[in-house]
This record gives C-alpha cells, structure tokens and sequence, in this order.
C-alpha cells in the first residue's frame, strides 16, 4: 500500500519497487544541498514534498484581555474533528514561563510543535545559566519570525496563538496569526471570539476607561461573559473552560469550569425538526 | 620561545604538554599596542593606544562598535580583529531580530570562546592573532568586561590590560581596582588614563591622536571619545589628581596591591 498521499491520483514512479519497501531516489532529486534547503525540493525518499493545505484537528476562539494587576486569557477545553466534538479535555492555554501564558487556535498538531519548539528555546535558556530569562515580549519575537518564516515557506503552522505575560510589572497581550501578523492589543480574540467577543471586550474596556480600570473580579465578568455568547453562537465551541492569570506573582490556570445558560426559548421554536 | 620540532602545526602537542602555536598566537597580542579596559557599578571604559606606522600615516583605529550595548577594544592582527567584530555585529543583530533583546555580553563572549577554540584543534587552521578586551551594558546584569584571548579563554574582569608593556598598566590597576565600584565615569576614565599612561615608552605621552577612550553604562550607549573631545580628560590628568574619585590617592599613599576577582 502507497501511504504517501500525495502519490494518490499519479501514476507510480518509474523505479521498480513493487512493494514500497524503501526510499527510492527520485529524478529530481540530486540538487545541492542549499538548494534543498531554500527550494524545498530535491528529496530522494519518492514522494513529492507536500504542504499544510488545511487544518485537521483544531481549537476554536482564544481570547485575551489587560486588566489591573496583569492579563487574563480564556480557552475551553475542546478540539474538534472537523465537525465532531471530538476531544473534551484538551488544554489550549500552555504555561511556557512562570510568566508568559500560551493560548492557542487553530491546527492542535502545529500547537504541540510549537510547545516543543519553545521548550527548546527555554532549556537553551536555561543552560547558559547566567541570569537572563526570556520575558514574554521576547518569546513573542521569535515565535511571529518563526511564523512569518513558514508562512513565506508556503507551510504554515495553521494557528492563531495568543501570548500574554508580565514582566517587571509591565503587561504583555498579542496575537499572532498562521501568516505571522503580529498584533498587540489590550484585548485580543482569535477565530469567532474576533467577530462575537472582540465588540464586547472593547466595549468594555472603552466604558471604563482602559485596562488599569477593570479589577480582576471583573476580568473574570467580562471574560465569562464572552465566552457564554460564544458557546450560545460558535457551532465548534463548548461550555467547558479555562482561565489564565497572569500577574507579577505568576501564572495560575484555573480549572475547568462552565458558564449558566438559558435554553428555554428552544421550546418556541418551530422547523428543524420539531 | 626558541623555534624547536613541535610548533610547525596547531595539532602537535609538546613533550611538555604545550601547544606552541597558540603561545606564538598569544605572542602577536602582546606585540600590539596596548588597550586598557575598566568598570565600575555603572560603567564600563576601554581605553587604547592607537599606533601609526610614521608621521604622515593616521593611527590605526582599536575601538570598534558592536551594538548600542557593546563595544571591543584590540591588541593584535587588526585583520582579525575585523572578522571577529563582524561575527560579534551579526550575533548581536541576530539576538534582536528573533528575540527583542540585546545579547548578553556572557552569550556573545561564550561564542567566541567556541569559535576561537574551533582553530585551535583542526589541522590546517591557524589561531586568531588578536586579543579582544569586550565591554558590554547588559539590562538585567549590568556592566560587564571580558578579555578574549586566542588561546579561546575567555574571562571576566574587573580591570585588565592587554598589548605590549600591558603589564605596567596591570599593576596600576591593581592598586586601585578596589575604588572603582562606586566612581562616576569620569573618574573611571581617569583611572584608566593612568593605566594607559604607564604602558607608554620613555619619551612619549599621551595626545589627542594617539589615545582613544571608549565608554558604556546605564543609560548610556557605547560611545568613542577621539580626537579634540580628549582635551578635557587629557588636561585633567596632566593636572595630576582625580578630585572627583572618593577613593583618588596620591601617588605617595599606594595601598597594597590585591589579587583581583574575577567573578
């Protein structure tokens, strides 16, 4: 069996291996190596390079906001298969510093490699050993140029991450997207948050008076109330969600937890099968 | 060191356990003018001696730039000293651009280590003919000196001086290491004109062309001092004493000198 799909629907290549059994040499591919490297073509293991074209498990909205004391971020717990809810107890919003929270949408796979890559800057870090940590606006550097670089590559890691931190009393909130567009705001909302919950978190931040206004009570209000409409309006989201606090004492994720609904006006409902 | 059969190669280790090559490299160190690097609390200051090779000639240039936080100070091949600086510059750009940060004077000087230790034990390659007195202004760490040498140690100072009749400003430095903590920078460059003064030969002094003071600290980018803007600091220690140093002594009250920390 072929198991590369991207041999599916072309005729099989001309060198004779009945049965797949080892990397055969393709024609194209004795090039040097640095054009290996920037061409992205010249394999010799018989199959065509091929790219993320979409994402296949993912997370819905993330959502971020400043408030008095520091940032607070919100994920729920699920990652869905297309259209099945398929895993429930899926963690989007990663510590990476006792400092700097990672949230992110998107393609999960591309989310664990890029867990991996950042532990990998961390252990660098802690191995020199010499008193310099990475604060989150550094962390937020090389992950938008590590975005940007793949998206020029024509494969993107296909998420939306959210990044917010502390760092010597200063808050940290940004996004940065699968074309690795940086953006920092005091509230920021990925995939349908940016269309429901974006207006509701500058609403609020607009009435009273910016972030040094909002208590972390509050935060917690606005927060809950985001993502109630958004279980009530995104199709992939669900009611089972984490909150992220970060402050200059550190990062603390909440457990899980749900929002109180109203589903009574579905009695009145006619059509769609009632 | 007389010439004998185990110094032809980089990779031919003495009877006595000595690499030659690298004591030949250390040798083209000591043969360059000197350079003076000190620091306090706040501050670092490299001072250098800039020779011309005859009076029509303009003195050769030992201070270089590598970031707004980091400046080199040279004794040796010059023409080392430019790839290694350019190596350095292409470090430091490189730490900003993927994460917002100047590099760590530890880091860069770690890498260069690496790099020098590189031609030190593969055939054919040659050590580098320079040493590099580096001063850098790090955020979180403050001010720190580090000399590079070719052998590819790499150490951190209070006060140090390399190039020829280095050691006379060694013992000047030594004297006084101890004030340096808490002085402002004026009085540090002083101080380190003093050191640059005593590797000079018998019949010259120190002038605007020959001297050239480089200075960074908090809030305060690297900068080079040459030419007419020496006068102040030139005068002031024509003058004699540093007034403005807490700890200033007269030439007659010499404390002991003291081992230096190196940490």
């Amino acid at each position: 069996m072929d198991h590369f799909p991207t041999n599916w629907g072309n005729p099989r290549s001309e060198e004779v291996d009945s049965y797949n059994t080892y990397p055969v040499a393709s024609h194209i591919g004795n090039v040097p190596h640095s054009v290996r490297q920037i061409a992205g073509y010249g394999h010799t293991n018989g199959h065509p390079t091929s790219h993320t074209q979409s994402p296949v498990v993912t997370g819905t909205s993330v959502l971020g906001l400043k408030y008095k004391g520091g940032v607070m971020m919100a994920a729920d717990n699920l990652a869905s298969y297309g259209s099945l809810a398929r895993f429930r107890d899926i963690e989007r919003l990663h510590k990476v510093t006792d400092f700097t929270v990672l949230g992110a949408s998107g393609d999960m796979s591309d989310f664990q490699y890029v867990k991996h890559l950042l532990d990998s800057q961390m252990i660098k870090e802690y191995n020199a050993d010499d008193g310099h940590t990475l604060a989150t606006h550094n962390i937020y550097e090389y992950l938008w140029r590590v975005m940007y670089n793949r998206r020029s590559k024509m494969n993107p890691l296909w998420n939306t991450f959210v990044l917010g931190g502390v760092n010597k009393g200063e808050s940290f909130l940004g996004a940065i997207d699968l074309k690795g567009t940086p953006y920092q705001s005091a509230s920021i909302a990925t995939g349908f948050g940016s269309h429901l919950a974006q207006p509701i978190l500058r609403k609020e931040l607009e009435q009273r008076g910016g972030e040094n206004n909002i208590t972390e009570e509050q935060a917690v209000e606005i927060l809950k109330k985001s993502m109630k409409v958004l279980w009530y309006r995104d199709a992939r989201s669900m009611n089972k969600f984490q909150l992220a606090k970060i402050t200059s004492e550190g990062v603390t994720i909440s457990e899980s937890m749900s929002v109180e609904t109203e589903w009574g006006f579905a009695e009145n409902i006619r059509g769609y099968g009632a | 060191m007389f010439r004998n059969q185990y110094d032809n190669d980089i990779s031919t280790w003495s009877p006595q356990g000595r690499l030659h090559q690298i004591e030949y490299a250390l040798e083209a160190v000591k043969q360059g003018s000197a350079s003076v690097g000190l620091r306090s609390n706040t501050h670092v200051v490299l001072l250098a001696l800039k020779r011309s090779s005859g009076e029509l000639a303009s003195h050769q240039q030992k201070l270089f730039r590598i970031d707004n936080h980091m400046g080199i100070a040279i004794a040796g091949l010059v023409s080392d000293a430019r790839v290694l600086s350019n190596f350095m510059r292409t470090e430091c750009m490189k730490s900003k651009m993927m994460y917002d940060r100047p590099m760590p004077g530890s880091r860069l000087v770690s890498l260069i280590g690496d790099k020098a230790q590189a031609n030190t034990q593969n055939y054919g390659r040659r050590p580098y003919g320079v040493g590099l007195l580096v001063g850098s202004y790090d955020e979180d760490t403050g001010p720190h000196l580090y000399e590079c040498l070719p052998n590819a140690n790499c150490l951190e100072y209070f006060a140090v001086s390399i190039g020829a009749k280095s050691q006379s400003a060694k013992t000047y430095l030594e004297k006084f290491a101890k004030d340096f903590g808490d002085i402002d920078v004026d009085a540090l460059i002083l101080h380190g004109l003093h050191a640059l003064r005593e590797t000079l030969q018998q019949d010259k002094e120190l002038n605007l062309k020959n001297c050239s003071i480089g200075v960074v600290g908090k809030d305060h980018d690297w900068e080079i001092i040459e030419g007419d803007r020496l006068k102040a600091y030139l005068d002031q220690l024509e003058s004699g004493s540093s007034s403005t140093s807490t700890g200033g002594a007269a030439a007659e009250e010499l404390p002991q000198g003291e081992a230096m920390d190196t940490e």
